[in-house]
């Protein structure tokens, strides 16, 4: 976008609906939406409070602990996938089917059988982000180049050289893209978990904002909540425009 | 080869079936009921009719959910595509919605809309148009220039190259956006009927949960999983039938 | 390394009694800093294939697109039978170097739709487009769709509908670069029918010297970057002999020979 002939950077606009934010806050048109300056106002006061300094390290165990758990299964799995063709036609129905299955539905189960605390959410965030990682990784792994693994053979790696030396680097690229998808899931199923089992973290702070019509309290969480979503997929998609330049080169 | 493929199916979905059955018999937790068990309350909720009705409730905010956010996310899409204005203006807020976590805004959603319909359609919408609006744009954007070219040097009005090259060439992309879309509003449809108010499916796995009978929410859970895979896989082949030898990938998610 | 008759088939002849169809005037463009054409200035004579060599980058296709209207040159005019061109228009029609046909249309929707948008009614429109069908040799693939033909195929399909128009003046961009080097044969010869029989002007971009000399009544040669035109070869001979002897006939080889020499120096 050029005005007057100036470059107008990328995410520039969100500067404009930041003010329409806030003149529509200073209309008062509704209860529901305070103005920016004071949600932000609000952020600065809760963002050094225990309660969100729980909620945020609570969520941030979670999703750390579900991304970690995702990571490694999902790769190797992935990486096994891609060698062997039998384990590959027994497992990649379940992939796909839980690749796309609703799985806000597994939540419950995972209550009745895991509890209502912490557990459930770590495996709900591992459920949301593996089956991308698994797919990505198998996809990396096919398609390696044959003459690389004559290589590595030829020059008698032994199984496990073979897989950290050569399988592994070959993939990632699409490792990587997959770990990236995933973690945006993860972050969708770290919160979808704590609103359904709203004892911790964030949905235990939304729940008491909501019930109190702590509407700028409210806000503020968002706020910190979708920044950090946001910083979080960026970041990581500049990890993979890093990498994918030895991608085009293989 | 088609043989072995099915066979080695099969024999998948034995296995985890019956891991499911064993773990059922040990059993591994009180809340954890056998395979056969689950798949006789399904049968029994198939038959009396539980089933459809709940069907019926929880399809309905998914229904309406995803026509509007189809409609009003190829629209935007379609517009940010091919304006590059509107795409500096509105692609920021979809870029963002599309990273975070918008199940958030449920209790908000709820305080303004209250406990009906409205929140869960509008629940449905937010997970569903992000993606729906993001590949629309993507689509048009990627339209081969050379195809548009093509259209001016026949003299195609603005207009002309639009309906008949930009959408067309970016409708195989739209549609599985489309089907991105009904993905995430099953999700948002299953957490609006447990998170705002049961009903549908939603108010079996509660109320079965609330009694313990395992079984039936088991049976719940597996039919809506069942359902979501299976309608998406009809769209993806309807999309493969559709789009055949047009087709042109786009990653997005 | 010029050989004694080279000089003698080189015949610039006056082009002040020639029909001229198209016309560049001191056409420059600018890719913001990048001067890809500067103050190039060519006639292209009524009813003949005129070839625009020249070194990649050198911006053939720029000023292929420029006389298509389909771009806007930063300065000077272009003219189409004496009248000043400012966008596409009837008179003239493209054919892409990557086909630019529509996946999702048959081969017999893709050869009318310029056609199509030009508001001829369907019936009438197919009508026409099943006869070009037949002259470029797709007769019985109407119903299939691009991707169900080969490259030499969907090349001709792009021709079909640039013929279909029954524009005067073709501009045909690298039209042969993406098939193979049988059909590439093929395809030259069929052009040299084309235009012996249509009394259509032809405007050629293309790589390949030899390519250049055995379909061309004059050759363009571009320098690269700010293009002008450095030589106008015609080869007066060779279109009285039979397509076949060509390639084999002196006065190609050496014109060949003339023009590697040429822009040899370019390239290394
Ligand atoms: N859209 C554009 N923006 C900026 N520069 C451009 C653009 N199109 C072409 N150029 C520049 O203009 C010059 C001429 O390009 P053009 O495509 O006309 O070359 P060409 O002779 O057709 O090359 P080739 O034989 O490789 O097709 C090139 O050096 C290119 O860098
Ligand atoms: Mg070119």
């Amino acid at each position: 976008m050029k005005v007057f002939g100036v470059r107008l950077p990328g995410m520039s606009s969100l500067l404009i609906w930041g003010l329409l934010w806030e003149i529509i806050g200073r209309t008062e048109v509704s209860f529901f939406l305070p103005p920016l300056s004071a949600v932000i106002t609000t952020l600065f006061e809760i963002i050094g409070s225990a309660a969100f300094q729980k909620a945020l390290y609570e969520t941030a165990y979670a999703f750390s602990a579900g991304v970690f758990f995702a990571v490694a299964i999902g790769i190797p799995t992935g990486i096994l996938m891609g060698k062997n063709r039998l384990l590959d036609e027994l497992l990649l129905p379940w992939v796909n089917i839980f690749l796309s299955a609703p799985l806000t539905a597994l939540v419950p189960v995972l209550m009745v059988l895991f509890g209502f605390g912490m557990k459930s959410i770590i495996i709900t965030t591992t459920l949301f982000a593996i089956w991308i990682i698994i797919l990505n990784a198998r996809a990396g792994v096919m398609q390696i180049n044959r003459s690389l693994l004559e290589m590595a053979h030829s020059f008698g790696a032994s199984p496990w050289a073979a897989f950290s030396k050569v399988y592994f680097w070959a993939a990632l690229p699409e490792i990587l893209g997959g770990v990236r998808i995933g973690v945006i899931r993860a972050v969708k199923g770290v919160i979808i978990g704590q609103l359904l089992i709203s004892i911790v973290g964030f949905g235990a702070l939304f729940e008491l904002y909501a019930n109190n019509f702590l509407m700028e309290h409210f806000w503020a969480v968002l706020l910190v909540l979708f920044a950090l979503a946001f910083t979080i997929s960026e970041f990581l998609a500049y990890l993979e425009r890093r990498v994918s330049y030895y991608a085009a080169k293989r | 080869m088609a043989h072995r493929s099915l066979l080695l199916k099969f024999l998948s979905a034995f296995l985890v079936f019956g891991a499911w059955e064993i773990a059922g018999r040990i059993p591994v937790s009180y809340a954890f009921p056998t395979f056969v068990e689950s798949m006789g309350a399904l049968a029994r909720m198939a038959f009396d009719g539980t089933l459809l009705q709940a069907y019926t409730e929880t399809l309905k905010p998914l229904a309406i959910g995803i026509a509007i956010s189809a409609v009003t996310g190829i629209a935007i899409g379609l517009w940010i595509g091919l304006s590059n204005w509107f795409d500096w203006l509105f692609s920021p807020i979809f870029i963002v919605m599309q990273a975070a976590p918008l199940a958030a805004l449920i209790p908000l959603l709820v305080m303004m809309y209250g406990i009906g319909l409205t929140s869960k359609v509008f629940v449905v919408c937010i997970m569903a148009m992000p993606v729906i609006v993001l590949n629309t744009a993507g689509a048009v954007r990627n339209t081969p220039s050379s195809l548009t070219e093509m259209g001016r040097s026949f003299q195609a009005s603005s207009l002309e190259v639009i309906l008949k090259i930009v959408i067309p060439a970016a409708s195989p992309v739209i549609f599985s956006g489309l089907r991105l879309g009904v993905s995430a509003g099953f999700i948002g449809a299953i957490l609006s009927e447990l998170k705002i108010t049961p009903t549908g499916v939603g108010d079996i796995i509660t109320y079965s949960r609330s009694i313990a009978d395992y079984a039936s929410m088991y049976a719940a859970i597996f039919s809506i999983i069942v359902l979501a895979v299976l309608f998406l896989n009809l769209l993806e082949k309807i999309e493969h039938f559709l789009f055949e030898g047009n087709t042109r990938g786009y990653a997005s998610d | 390394m010029a050989m004694p008759q080279t000089d003698s088939t080189i015949a610039t002849i006056d082009s002040g009694k020639q029909d001229i169809a198209v016309s560049v005037r001191n056409v420059t463009k600018n890719y913001g800093p990048v001067e890809a054409l500067k103050d190039l200035s060519l006639d292209f004579p009524r009813g003949q294939l005129t070839s625009l060599l020249g070194p990649s980058g050198c911006g053939k296709t720029t000023l292929l697109k420029i006389i298509a209207g389909l771009l806007d040159p930063t300065a000077g005019d272009i003219e189409v039978d004496g009248k000043a061109v400012d966008g596409p228009g009837p008179d003239r029609a493209f054919v892409f170097q990557d086909f630019a046909l529509l996946p999702w249309a048959s081969v017999i929707r893709n050869v009318s739709f310029g056609l199509e948008l030009r508001g001829m009614a369907k019936s009438e429109r197919e009508d026409i487009a099943s006869k070009y069908i037949k002259d470029v040799g797709l007769a019985g693939f109407e119903k299939s769709y691009p991707h169900e033909l080969s490259g030499g195929m969907r090349q001709r399909v792009g021709l079909a509908r640039a013929l279909s128009v029954d524009a005067d003046v073709l501009l045909m961009d690298e039209p042969f670069s993406a098939v193979d080097e049988q059909t590439r044969r093929k395809f030259q010869e069929d052009l040299l029918a084309l235009v012996a029989n249509e009394n259509k002007t032809f405007i050629f971009v293309t790589h390949s010297i030899e390519e250049a000399v055995y379909v061309s009544d004059q050759i363009a040669i571009l320098l690269p970057r700010p293009s002008r035109v450095s030589d106008i070869i015609r080869p007066t001979g060779l279109r009285e002999k039979d397509s076949h002897s060509i390639r084999r006939d002196p006065e190609y080889l050496d014109i060949v020979d003339e023009i590697w020499d040429s822009l040899r120096s370019y390239v290394e």
